[in-house]
């Protein structure tokens, strides 16, 4: 299936689907994409094919329009749909915002902001991501912060100050009381909240060069299973119960990895878009090894990418 | 300037040309040129689509804003747009397509149709009502097909009125047969220019006959429009409001007295169509100009007046990129040695620099000028503002995929901005990807020095997990290494950590104005049993050396250092000589 192309009038830095009720059979048409580098970046939300309708196969053919929009101060470093009428925002300003969706998706307001939720003593700092298990949301940013919040708290739950003196690009939950964050001196660190101590719970990184780590993503079904990539394009499989190296490791890419996803519904297959200009689909065909590639080459640097659950 | 005339301007053609740009410089130079000029037009169309693709948003921009002053702005930026893509067009049909004789009227008919189009919205106006042949605009509608040369089309329009007046079916039964039998050259078909031509002399008398027989003297419309047919000039300029523009003129002109023109030969007729048509009073128009420069084949002429008139980089630079991949263009050369289409580009894609978010496409233009794009690019580059991460190493990832040597610099930047904020894992990785060895030494004196003033080590994390980036500095590898040697003595490994202090100090790797340091840390190594004779004698002679180059240390201290060491060097002796006994 070729993919279809529309050009807007933004840099695009991150597009999300929107999660749909588990009852319903079919696969999600509206999705989200968040701006960045523009003088006013927006959120917005788009839908693709007909509402409620798409053809036998799945497959769109239209382009995709769009539904309604919100002004997002500073660039969207990351997004994600808490539930589904609400988005969370991750600021170059510092601040990590939600956006309430109307359900007939006819628009879209800023719910909440928590400003300076990353900072320096005197500047802003970007908010680097964002990861929602809802309620909860943690952010980590350039300062190093890991913050915990919940969506309908003001202030926020919880904040492990100095949590890394690099920046942290990514992070995931690992368990409900524990994530996992990847930082710019290649290092994976576990936290786990029900700690008092702000000191991670484990530290995990490759022998070798300290390659700056930039996104990671938990397999859906085993919670100790992560795979991360980083600015020379390798995509690594780690157990986290099992220490120091990764049990699988290929060279992904020939440019910074920008995004890594397990599909949500088949774990078996993996995403991966880069600085180079390619999106590559994974597959793992029997136990932990990573062997078939195909690669589908984009037009520009893609840097996000995310999939449908329930794939043709 | 030539870009966002209004600040909210959708840019849509920006990235979209971008793309058709890379992929027009990628079109290899050994694919005959017969495929080529086929890629080539397609790829003109392509650009011609882009460019109506923002006409059409910006025009319902125009519809949808309540602002007055917005409207008017989006009003004129589509006036300038649909000038630019009459221009391209026309460029396409002569230049690019470089139609022959014969087929080049009939690009010329499409593109005039192209561009006005107000005929088909009254044509459908007058065949919707209630009676079409009693509309007012109806004979309007009839005589802007036939000038069009939309013979079908006014035939059918003709036959609701034929059918109403009986009696004069017959004169409407001639002027049908007359546009029905009017030859249209067909370039796919088997018939020659000649023979077409030989035809078309045919009809044309045919159609003069008419004239000279009165046989639509009853009918004045029918009249004009036989005369128009055969060509006459003058009635054909009485239809100037139909027309409105003297091109129009020009080529409906051509279709009724020379369709078979040649091109060399358009550039006669098209001076006379602007001089008749504007007449002495009107002088013509910038727009008017280029289009006299493009029927005279004047492509130079074209692109200097289009970069002068319209204030638009985007246009000049694609199309010229485009006619000089057509090596239409011969190779001016400017005063500074760079040729048209390098200059143009150049121009362009500087603009584009300047914009908060093109500057990422600006970087392709820039590659595909091989003479000063580098230069350009290295001079631009560094002026990209670095509010996050993450654009820093886009930034990064276009210098170092083109061995630029800006990476260093901008490093640097992002190394000394962490360092400011107290980042230093963040500064060190800013350093290790520069290879800055100079920086790495500042980011460990910064460490040692907080060490000094705290007594502990901060970003344990860092320091604990270097790797091989410890071997980017002598200074980064005191660092950890010295760390190294607080974690062996707090795991009560006094042994190897009296070993480490050693080698650190033998090695010259620690810097001389810490030895005093650590040799007081080596204090209470020297009360450990297990640390040797040879170890002892070794740390003495280095305090002796502390003591020769560091007139003023504290005596306290001094004192102290010199008994534990001739305690434990007694101990040690005792011990070993007891051993080997």
């Amino acid at each position: 299936m070729d993919p279809i192309a529309k050009y807007i009038s933004q840099k695009i830095s991150k597009t999300r689907w929107r999660p749909i009720s588990p009852a319903l059979l079919q696969q999600p048409e509206v999705f989200a994409t968040g701006s960045w580098d523009n003088e006013n970046n927006s959120v917005s939300i788009w839908s693709v094919g007909e509402h409620g309708v798409s053809n036998t196969d799945g497959e769109f053919d239209e382009e995709p329009q769009l539904l309604c929009a919100s002004q997002h101060d500073g660039d969207v470093m990351d997004l994600q749909f808490l539930d589904q009428d609400r988005l969370v925002s991750a600021s170059s300003s510092g601040a990590v915002m939600i956006f309430k969706l109307q359900p007939d998706c006819q628009a879209l307001s800023l719910a909440h902001v928590w400003e300076r939720a990353h900072r320096y003593s005197c500047d802003n700092t970007p908010c680097t991501a964002v990861v929602c298990r809802s309620p909860e949301l943690v952010s980590v940013g350039e300062d190093g912060r890991v913050t915990l919040y919940k969506a309908d708290q003001t202030e926020v739950v919880r904040v492990i100050e100095n949590a890394d003196s690099s920046t942290i690009h990514a992070v995931t939950f690992l368990r409900t009381t524990e994530v996992l964050t990847v930082n710019s001196i290649g290092q994976l660190k576990m936290w786990d909240f029900r700690q008092q101590s702000d000191s991670p719970a484990q530290i995990l990184s490759l022998t070798g060069d300290r390659v700056p780590l930039h996104c990671v993503d938990k397999h859906p079904n085993q919670q100790h299973i992560v795979a991360t990539g980083g600015q020379d394009g390798m995509l690594c499989i780690w157990d986290v119960r099992q220490g120091n190296t990764p049990f699988s490791l290929i060279e992904a890419h020939s440019a910074e990895m920008w995004e890594v996803h397990f599909h949500p519904s088949n774990p078996s297959h993996l995403f991966t878009c880069s600085e180079d200009g390619s999106l590559l689909h994974w597959e793992t065909t029997s136990g932990s090894d990573m062997s078939t590639l195909l690669q589908i080459p984009v037009a520009a640097q893609p840097d996000t990418v995310c999939q449908q659950p329930r794939c043709a | 300037h030539g870009y966002c005339i209004c600040a909210s301007r959708p840019f849509p053609e920006r990235s979209e040309s971008h793309l058709i740009f890379v992929g027009l410089q990628k079109i290899k130079e050994d694919v005959p040129s017969k495929n080529k000029k086929s890629q080539f037009v397609s790829i003109s169309k392509n650009y011609r689509s882009v460019i109506r693709a923002c006409m059409e948003e910006l025009q319902q921009n125009a519809v949808s804003t309540q602002e007055g002053s917005l409207a008017s702005q989006y009003g004129d930026q589509v006036s300038i747009l649909l000038a630019i893509e009459l221009i391209w067009n026309l460029c396409e049909v002569l230049f690019i397509d470089a139609a022959p004789a014969g087929s080049l009227l009939l690009h010329l008919l499409d593109w005039v149709r192209l561009h006005k189009s107000d005929v088909d919205a009254r044509a459908r106006e007058v065949l919707q009502s209630d009676s079409p042949a009693h509309h007012q605009s109806y004979w309007d509608v009839v005589i802007s097909l036939v000038l069009q040369g939309r013979v079908d089309e006014a035939r059918q329009v003709l036959s609701k009125q034929a059918s109403l007046r009986a009696e004069s079916s017959s004169v409407f039964k001639r002027m049908d047969v007359l546009l029905h039998t009017m030859p249209i050259f067909n370039p796919t078909g088997t018939q020659t220019l000649t023979e077409f031509d030989v035809k078309w002399r045919h009809w044309h008398e045919e159609c003069d006959r008419c004239l000279q027989d009165n046989t639509f003297a009853s009918n004045r419309h029918l009249e004009t429009i036989c005369k128009i047919l055969v060509g006459d000039e003058d009635t054909i300029l009485e239809q100037k409001e139909l027309l409105s523009t003297w091109y129009h003129f020009l080529v409906t002109r051509l279709l009724f007295t020379h369709p078979t023109i040649k091109p060399p030969d358009l550039h006669y007729y098209a001076q006379s169509s602007m001089s008749m048509f504007l007449g002495l009073r009107a002088s013509p128009e910038p727009l008017d100009i280029i289009l006299l420069s493009a029927f005279e084949f004047d492509l130079h002429q074209v692109i200097k007046d289009c970069s002068i008139a319209l204030n638009n980089w985007w246009f000049v630079a694609h199309l010229t990129d485009l006619l000089d991949h057509c090596k239409l263009l011969q190779s001016h050369n400017l005063h500074f040695g760079s040729n048209l289409r390098e200059f143009l580009v150049l121009e362009y894609a500087s603009g584009l620099f300047t914009h908060h978010s093109l500057w990422q496409l600006a970087v392709d233009y820039f590659d595909h000028c091989p003479e000063f794009g580098r230069v350009y690019l290295e001079l631009q580059i560094e002026r990209v503002p670095l509010d996050t991460e993450r654009k820093a190493i886009k930034v990064l990832r276009i210098c170092e995929d083109r061995q630029m040597s800006e990476q260093g610099s901008i490093c640097k930047i992002m190394a000394k901005r962490a360092l400011r904020n107290n980042r230093l894992g963040s500064a060190l990785s800013w350093s290790i990807r520069a290879k800055d060895a100079a920086f790495a030494t500042l980011i460990s004196e910064r460490f040692l020095q907080d060490y000094c003033n705290k007594g502990s080590f901060t970003d344990l994390d860092l320091l604990d997990n270097l790797g091989p980036a410890m071997l980017l500095s002598d200074r980064l590898t005191f660092l950890g290494k010295y760390r190294e040697f607080h974690r062996l003595y707090g795991e009560n490994r006094f042994s190897e950590a009296a070993k480490l202090l050693l080698s650190l100090m033998t090695a010259k790797i620690a810097p001389r104005s810490l030895w005093m340091t650590l040799l007081t840390d080596a204090l209470p190594l020297l009360e450990q049993k297990e640390v040797k004779t040879q170890t002892t004698h070794a740390l003495q002679s280095h305090f002796t050396l502390v003591k020769k180059f560091d007139e003023d240390i504290e005596s306290t201290k001094t004192e102290l250092l010199r008994l534990a060491l001739a305690r434990n060097l007694a101990m040690a002796i005792v011990k070993e000589g007891t051993i080997e006994t």
